[in-house]
């Protein structure tokens, strides 16, 4: 991997010292969560934009290799499976904000000021533009037509919510106490179980949801 | 039966095999607008009624709302669900729709498309700042980096990233880069030869 050294020297001189196979190992890892999440994570743009950079750099190093090369061929692979995690990571992405629009443009609203947002800029102009095309095509061809009262859209009624309670399995990357699985109810008490590194578990999402956005356990 | 036509045009998308989209029922879809119309103004009449001091109707003008909100709730996952079937094929055959695809919609719907196009044109060309992405292309994880196909059509001219210019005539046979050739193979323009 010669050029990817090289690169790594290169991409040296950023904010964040990161080697190119770390972004590539951070980036699968946010692919991996978001495939199997069921609500949208939070973006991770620096990456992305990080990736992108690295592979037009590998282009113009494979342009200036000599023809015929057998290296060449191998970073060119090597290109192709980066741009398909790549893109794989950002339809997962596209799919999910297609799908939730209208739920995630009303969290975006709640949002505070300080709190970051799950949407790149990018990706919120998309999410807006998606719902308002949407709701025009449904009231064009069908809500204009009916009874006035009943010609409104209600949100809280039609958006399409992630089930947050679906089940998924997990490894855990960090140790992890106490963390609360089952509320209490009435016929139960609550369930607390202890993580530790290694582990992989199956459980709702809701609960292990803050432990997958900071990073203390994965998605498999 | 009340809401009966609705539900048609739901189990008519449901039947529809294989991801194909049945023509867009426009008639269907008037007369349940017009049975929504004409369960409203009677729902009207009997409540003019009930303020005017007649008694007993109030069951009757519940079973009308239901039925409506029925009617509404049907249509508007008739339109939504076509919606999602038009995506879909967005991302299968490219920006230009087969001529046999775009018979089955209807007008709006293909507007729609042509929005929807543009919107997500717009989007992958704004990711990671410089020239962007195109999403729609490395579906597939790739396992190597030339592939064999073989033609199913004449397809004509097609000129490869190096310069070369090679002519995809019908059953010949070539070995070309995936990432050239994936959208040509999703098109069934060439097929994917798998020993």
């Amino acid at each position: 991997m010669s050029s990817l050294e090289e690169l790594e020297d290169e991409s040296g001189d950023e904010v964040e010292t990161m080697t190119a196979a770390e972004v590539l190992s951070k980036l699968e890892e946010a692919w991996l969560n978001e495939k199997f999440a069921e609500d949208l994570l939070e973006a991770k743009t620096d990456l992305v934009e990080c990736m992108m950079e690295q592979i037009s750099e590998m282009e113009d190093n494979i342009h200036r290799a000599k023809k015929g090369d057998f290296k060449v061929s191998i970073h060119r692979l090597e290109i192709d499976r980066i741009r398909y995690v790549l893109s794989s990571y950002l339809r997962s992405r596209l799919t999910k904000i297609e799908k939730f629009a209208t739920h995630l443009l009303e969290e975006e609203k709640l949002r505070k000021d300080d709190e970051p947002s799950k949407l790149s800029p990018e990706e919120f102009t998309f999410a807006k533009d998606y719902d308002k095309l949407l709701e025009s095509h449904l009231r064009n061809l069908a809500l204009r037509h009916m009874p006035a009262h009943i010609q409104t859209l209600d949100p809280k009624q039609t958006a399409v919510r992630p089930n947050l309670d679906k089940y998924v399995f997990l490894r855990v990357n960090e140790d992890t106490e106490g963390v609360l699985v089952e509320e209490e109810t009435l016929d139960t008490g609550e369930e607390i179980v202890d993580m530790k590194k290694g582990d992989q578990h199956i459980m709702r999402y809701r609960p292990v949801a803050p432990l997958v956005a900071s990073g203390a356990v994965s998605l498999i | 039966m009340l809401a009966e036509k609705a539900l048609d045009l739901i189990r008519e998308l449901e039947r529809s095999v294989g991801g194909s989209l049945p023509p867009y029922n426009e008639d269907r879809v008037r007369q349940v607008l017009e049975e929504m119309r004409v369960l409203c103004e009677q729902n009207q009449k009997d409540v003019s009624a009930t303020v005017a001091g007649e008694s007993g109707l109030f069951s009757g003008v519940q079973v009308r709302h239901a039925a409506l909100e029925r009617n509404k709730r049907c249509l508007l996952a008739y339109l939504y669900n076509r919606i999602e079937q038009i995506k879909k094929m967005r991302w299968e055959f490219g920006s230009v729709l087969p001529t046999e695809v775009k018979y089955n919609l209807c007008e709006q719907e293909v507007q729609w498309f042509g929005r929807y196009n543009k919107l997500l044109a717009n989007y992958m060309r704004s990711i990671g700042g410089c020239g962007g992405l195109d999403l729609t292309q490395d579906m597939k994880p790739p396992k190597t980096l030339y592939v064999e196909v073989r033609c199913l059509v004449d397809h004509g001219e097609f000129e490869t990233q190096d310069g070369n210019v090679i002519v995809l005539k019908k059953n010949s046979q070539h070995f070309l880069l995936r990432s050239e050739c994936e959208h040509l193979i999703r098109q069934g323009i060439l097929e994917h030869i798998v020993h």
